[in-house]
């Protein structure tokens, strides 16, 4: 659609005009903020712990979009694995480091093989990846719903105290594992503090996965996704790379999930996976990525913008009126990049 | 007979579960007929707004959820004006119905711009649109835009209440030419013209797939590159069966509304798209082939199940929580299986189709 019309300068057109409405909208947030003499400390502090809870989801959907799958909307397949190991570690009263060890060990063992089925199903449904992965995504939470209701967990902390059956929607982690990443290693500059843990496993994840896409097999995952043909010719099949690029998506969103549920303090079962696919993947965009192109700064860049917009929102807003206006403002931007992102696929 | 089964699966299997449920929790017929007939009323007209866009080759609307927001602004403003009855009930129909035409535009504009990923652009739209339905009716109502009903408005001075009371137009429609009897000393209540619209709109639908459009929209269905070739101005017309299903949507929202009698504010719209497309699939319709019976019929196994699985839930498991989670889960699971197959359909004969070539 884009006759010849306004012509825009080059950057701004690669910069894309959501983004740039997002960077400005952030810009004027912090501007009132500083103008309404707000807590900036805080404010800065609380977007790094965001940042750093919710930054392992948004890599996550790296891999996928490189591997050729696109937006991996499929994603809560991953965070289910996590959150069964989650629970079972619970159940098992497992504390500290060493819980949040089990919990990501017995997801990550869970996520292979889930990854490897999902990653079968999108091959043999190629061109609808995305809304086969929502779907999946919803009905795989929604039978979990039924599975946590019935599990056969006994521990008196998980289960509804009445009727002693079914888990609690969420499961407080205080004094089990909570925030240990956050506070392992944590420092203040300045007065923002930083939950260097958490920072530094998302940052050792960001560079293994960078990583990984320099090895043998990151490269041909990456090169069936630019050129099939060739990458067949050169006898690599499209298939295997993209089976492996959703089996490391899978992977990353149940490590993902631990890290965020212990920075968050809370398990939550039942239908809170149901919709997390979707700010990660506004984030990753906001970044810069595209559905066919992703790097390891669309993922800090967009983390880090849309984390900072939701925190300094709500505080801010609700200065300036009464009522929270942030739940709405992220449903907005959330869901406005993501259309823009779709509408944007097969042209430059 | 056993390819017949195979390709009725779906709906068998269906109504396999639902009996099973009645068995389980001893539903009686009085109690199921009376449930139905209601349910029928409320949600056909919305399931049958799905059918153009499959004929015209754009999948399933997501984007109906939409056409509610704008059947709940109908709602809102009639009550606002304090208009009672089939009037206030016409009016919102009225008001709706431009709001609709726009809104179908801009959906259908955005179907073009995103071919081949109509649903998933559907979905997301509709995400998207309730979030701009919440600022404009959480914040902007009663701040920027004038809006004085004190029983409306929250206390702080903007913003709807989280429910609207619709009592002055429910059954407006369904009580119209009202009709009771007793069936085992359940009283059952037949909303006879309701029926009638929703049969007037079959009709329509049916004399529709066979005007020159409707033909239009079938060809680009079948295969939009021949159909564009012959003349048809496919991109115009994919935005008019974008508008055709979004209005329905509304008016159909509007029919749901009258029988339940108060419009959750901000959650009444968000899972009309997910129920509908689950009523219609159950069926054994597909993403590009769907009937005006399948509709009916899906209407009719889906709302069983809904009626039936908590009851079901609570005699087998002791928990009606567990039924309404399993129903839920049906729902997905049946949207996404009939993506996957028509997915799976689709590469398969992509695949043969170069096999040939070769």
């Amino acid at each position: 659609m884009a006759k010849p019309g306004i012509r825009m300068p080059g950057f701004l057109r690669e910069f894309g005009i959501p983004r740039l409405l997002i960077a400005v909208f952030l810009v004027v947030l912090f501007a009132v903020a500083v103008a309404t003499h707000m807590d900036l400390r805080g404010l800065i502090s609380d977007s790094i712990v965001r940042v750093g809870r919710n930054g392992i989801l948004v890599l996550a959907l790296l891999p996928a979009i490189q591997g050729g799958i696109g937006l991996n909307f499929g994603l809560p397949l991953g965070i289910i694995c996590g959150l069964v190991g989650a629970v079972i570690s619970l159940n098992a009263g497992v504390h500290g480091i060493a819980g949040v060890g089990m919990a990501v060990g017995i997801g990550v063992a869970l996520a292979i093989p889930v990854g490897a089925g999902y990653g079968w199903l999108l091959n043999r449904t190629r061109g609808q990846e995305m809304m086969v992965g929502t779907y999946l995504g919803f009905a795989i939470v929604s039978m979990m719903s039924v599975f946590w209701l019935l599990a056969p967990f006994k521990n008196p902390t998980l289960v509804w105290a009445i009727g002693g059956r079914g888990l609690r929607t969420t499961l407080s982690l205080g004094g089990i594992y909570d925030k240990v990443l956050d506070r392992w290693l944590t420092f203040t500059v300045s007065g923002v503090r930083v939950p260097g843990g958490t920072l530094f496993v998302f940052g050792a994840l960001c560079f293994l996965v960078w990583l990984f896409f320099r090895t043998r097999m990151g490269i041909t995952i990456a090169a069936a996704r630019s050129s099939t043909r060739f990458a067949r010719a050169a006898g690599i099949s499209d298939e295997r790379t993209r089976v492996q690029a959703t089996v490391l998506s899978t992977v990353l969103a149940a490590i993902g999930i631990v890290v965020f549920s212990q920075s968050y303090g809370f398990v939550q079962l039942y239908t809170a996976p149901l919709l997390m696919a979707f700010p990660a993947i506004a984030c990753i965009l906001i970044g810069g990525a595209s559905v066919t192109r992703a790097t390891i700064g669309h993922v800090l860049v967009g983390t880090f913008l849309f984390q900072s917009i939701l925190t300094v929102a709500l505080p801010v807003t609700s200065q300036v009126i009464q009522g929270d206006i942030s739940e709405t403002a992220r449903l907005i931007i959330q869901n406005g990049m993501i259309l823009y992102a779709l509408t944007r696929i097969g042209r430059t | 007979v056993a390819r017949g089964l195979l390709r009725h699966a779906v709906p068998i299997l269906f109504a396999g579960l639902c009996l099973f449920g009645i068995i389980v929790a001893k539903i009686t017929p009085p109690f199921l007929m009376s449930e139905m007939l209601v349910r029928m009323s409320r949600n056909s007209v919305l399931v049958l707004s799905l059918l153009i866009p499959i004929l015209a080759g754009l999948g399933l609307n997501f984007g109906i959820v939409i056409g509610a927001m704008a059947g709940q602004i109908g709602a809102i403003l009639i009550v606002h004006w304090g208009i009672p009855g089939i009037g206030g009930f016409a009016l919102a129909w009225i008001i709706a119905t431009p709001i609709a035409i726009v809104l179908g535009i801009a959906t259908g504009s955005l179907f073009n711009r995103a071919k081949g990923r109509e649903m998933v652009s559907g979905l997301i739209a509709g995400f998207f649109a309730n979030g701009l339905y919440q600022l404009l009716f959480l914040f902007a109502v009663g701040s920027i835009i004038p809006f004085h009903s004190a029983s409306m408005i929250l206390p702080q001075g903007y913003g709807l209440r989280n429910t609207v009371d619709l009592n002055t137009i429910q059954y407006a429609i369904d009580g119209l030419i009202p009709l009771r009897f007793q069936m085992q000393g359940v009283e059952i209540r037949v909303p006879i013209v309701s029926y009638v619209i929703i049969v007037a709109f079959c009709l329509v639908t049916l004399w529709f797939f066979r005007t020159r459009l409707g033909q239009q929209f079938r060809a680009m269905g079948q295969d939009p590159h021949v159909a564009a070739i012959a003349g048809i101005a496919v991109e115009r017309n994919r935005i008019v069966a974008t508008v055709l299903s979004t209005v329905l949507a509304a008016w159909g929202q509007l029919l749901f509304l009258q029988n339940i009698g108060t419009l959750n504010t901000y959650s009444s719209h968000e899972q009309v798209g997910m129920f509908a497309i689950a009523a219609l699939l159950v069926s054994g319709a597909t993403v590009s082939r769907a009937t005006v019976g399948q509709a009916l019929l899906g209407t009719v196994l889906f709302h069983t199940l809904f009626v039936v699985s908590p009851l079901a839930g609570k005699a087998l498991a002791g928990d009606a929580q567990i039924g309404e989670y399993f129903r839920v889960f049906v729902a997905y699971a049946v949207i996404t299986v009939a993506l996957v197959l028509h997915a799976w359909q689709f590469t398969r004969a992509a695949h043969e189709a170069r096999k040939a070539t070769r």
